[in-house]
């Protein structure tokens, strides 16, 4: 071969690199503009007040602007409802994702658990304010209200199909030879999996409930037909309640309280990064 | 009487993994107690396969089909459950595997609690150094006994995983290529254990290793395709083995 054309062919690899790498690159713009963006218009509003007391009222507000100084109050209630949510669909949705997932993992040929992948994908794929409207059927009707409870059955379905994932994922990939040492001794698949596999895959699996967590804490429109909002601190689980992201909509709708979206973003975006950082190094650390 | 019943005998037993393909054609072998039984033979003679139907493993790949009977004490194990078997037939694997999120001390006692067995704190203690001085494991490990069980060595951690076997107190030890992973230090570790544990257990042992099969086997299995071409005294099959096929592979001409 004629060196031109080895000197042609080398050019277009390093063109072809080149092109690859600033896509790769640019990639990360959208990400650190919105990061900048947010902490740039947020970090004046967070202060100790901001994470302890709840949303002020328009009329407090609208008082505050006026008199030139800022808008008191925070976003306590949505914070408590956020977390009291998440953990309540972490709660639902946890035993069923897990039990799920090892039903997957272990029985990987049949029709009826072929049948549940398929469904589980689905679930994946569902549009969330399509839950949001099922679970207002299915919850907030028979309940006569909106409630915590609703807004967590809606978070939790979102969570499920990710908690299977992960937790079917993880079991497949632990070596086969502990699972046949584990019946070797005489153990049942129950208590082998009790006992051995799931403790092994104990890392993966809470890796994946972390994603899933991070994935339904910025839901907000499901959580409009359920949970509805709240303007106070509230810890019951039968009556409506407040989330970050119904606050953010909530201030956008309210000129008076604009002032307050970008704390409250900028609190959610931490909160998801701090957790999808988390996540990351439980699942480095439990590759090792 | 129970003397003469051997400890453990194939009867015509086959494993096929499809309809058409037998990976082990009509074994018939009868195996004397408190003796070292080494399987030999190239790679895919079906030895792992006649060893892994004795603790009944094949029933957990439904594709896998086992015929024939194999007696364990006179009592054919293809018609037992299969927790009761493995209960009684204890099985040590290629890689060591001992339960990466168990101590030391809990992969001993593993079996008990993967049978549901409760024990008091006493028996505990009592059944790991048993079982670990059993082993010659007992001196190495006995100030680190809540250490995770990966934490040692691969020829430690093989020595665990025989503990942790012989803690159920089993009447045969299947061992698949138990040293395959090991140097051979770790290897004469194992091979010297396993002459004192044939006191105590019948060892079927699957070897590549023609060298171990000599040093540790009272008596040695030649498999080829599937069948058991000869089956006899370790040292008379290796002066003069009865069978060509035998004599090609002991002399390297096949394999």
């Amino acid at each position: 071969m004629d060196n031109a054309n080895i000197k042609n062919r080398l050019t277009k690899d390093r063109i072809v690199l080149y092109a690859v790498s600033l896509f790769a690159g640019l990639m990360a713009v959208p990400l650190l503009a919105i990061l900048g963006e947010v902490l740039l218009r947020g970090y004046e509003q967070l202060s100790w007040s901001f994470f302890t007391e709840p949303t002020p009222t328009a009329y407090r507000a609208m008082k505050a602007i006026k008199a030139g100084e800022p808008i008191p109050g925070g976003i306590a209630n949505g914070i408590v409802g956020t977390m009291l949510m998440l953990a309540m669909a972490a709660l639902f949705a946890v035993p069923i994702g897990i039990l799920c997932g090892v039903f997957l993992a272990e029985n990987p040929k049949n029709r009826f658990s072929q049948f549940v992948s398929f469904l589980t994908d689905l679930l994946q794929g569902t549009p969330s304010v399509i839950i949001g409207i099922v679970v207002y059927i299915w919850v907030v009707v028979p309940m006569k209200g909106y409630s915590a409870i609703a807004g967590s059955v809606a978070l939790s379905i979102m969570m499920l199909p990710l908690i299977i994932r992960s937790t079917e994922e993880t079991l497949r990939i632990l070596p086969a030879s502990l699972k046949e040492a584990g019946l070797a001794l005489g153990g049942n698949r129950a208590r082998v999996m009790l006992r051995v596999q799931l403790p092994a895959a104990f890392g993966g699996i809470f890796t994946g409930v972390l994603l899933a967590v991070s994935r339904v804490i910025g839901e907000t429109a499901p959580l409009m037909f359920t949970a509805l909002g709240c303007s106070f601190i509230r810890f019951a689980v039968d009556k409506p309640i407040s989330a970050v992201p119904l606050l953010i909509w909530e201030f956008f709708n309210d000129p008076n309280l604009q002032e307050l979206i970008w704390g409250a973003s900028l609190f959610l975006l931490l909160f998801v990064l701090t957790l999808n950082l988390t996540a990351k190094y439980l699942a480095k650390k439990w590759n090792q | 009487m129970e003397s003469v019943i051997p400890i453990l005998e194939f009867k015509k037993t086959c494993v096929s993994y499809t309809k058409q393909t037998m990976a082990v054609k009509y074994v018939s072998a009868a195996i004397d107690r408190n003796t070292i039984t080494a399987i030999m033979g190239p790679s895919g003679c079906g030895k792992s396969t006649l060893l892994r139907a004795v603790n009944l493993m094949h029933s957990l790949y439904p594709n896998i089909r086992v015929d024939g009977e194999i007696l364990l004490g006179g009592e054919n194990i293809l018609s037992m459950e299969p927790i009761d078997v493995r209960r009684r037939v204890g099985m040590v694997f290629q890689r060591p595997a001992p339960f990466p999120t168990m101590s030391i001390y809990d992969n001993v006692l593993s079996g008990y609690v993967l049978n549901g067995i409760r024990l008091s704190k006493a028996e505990k203690d009592a059944t790991v150094e048993r079982c670990l001085r059993s082993v010659a494991l007992w001196d190495e490990v006995k100030e680190v006994l809540n250490k995770k069980g990966t934490f040692l060595s691969g020829g430690q951690q093989q020595r665990l995983c025989i503990a942790r076997a012989l803690a159920m107190q089993p009447d045969v030890l299947l061992m698949d290529e138990p040293t395959s992973a090991l140097d051979p230090i770790a290897t004469a570790h194992i091979e010297e254990l396993m002459q004192e544990l044939q006191k105590e257990v019948t060892i079927l042992i699957v070897t590549h290793n023609m060298g171990q099969a000599m040093r540790i086997s009272s008596k040695s299995m030649f498999m080829y395709l599937g069948e058991l071409v000869e089956y006899g005294d370790t040292a008379a099959m290796f002066s003069n083995p009865s069978d060509e096929r035998t004599k090609a592979y002991l002399t390297g001409k096949m394999g």
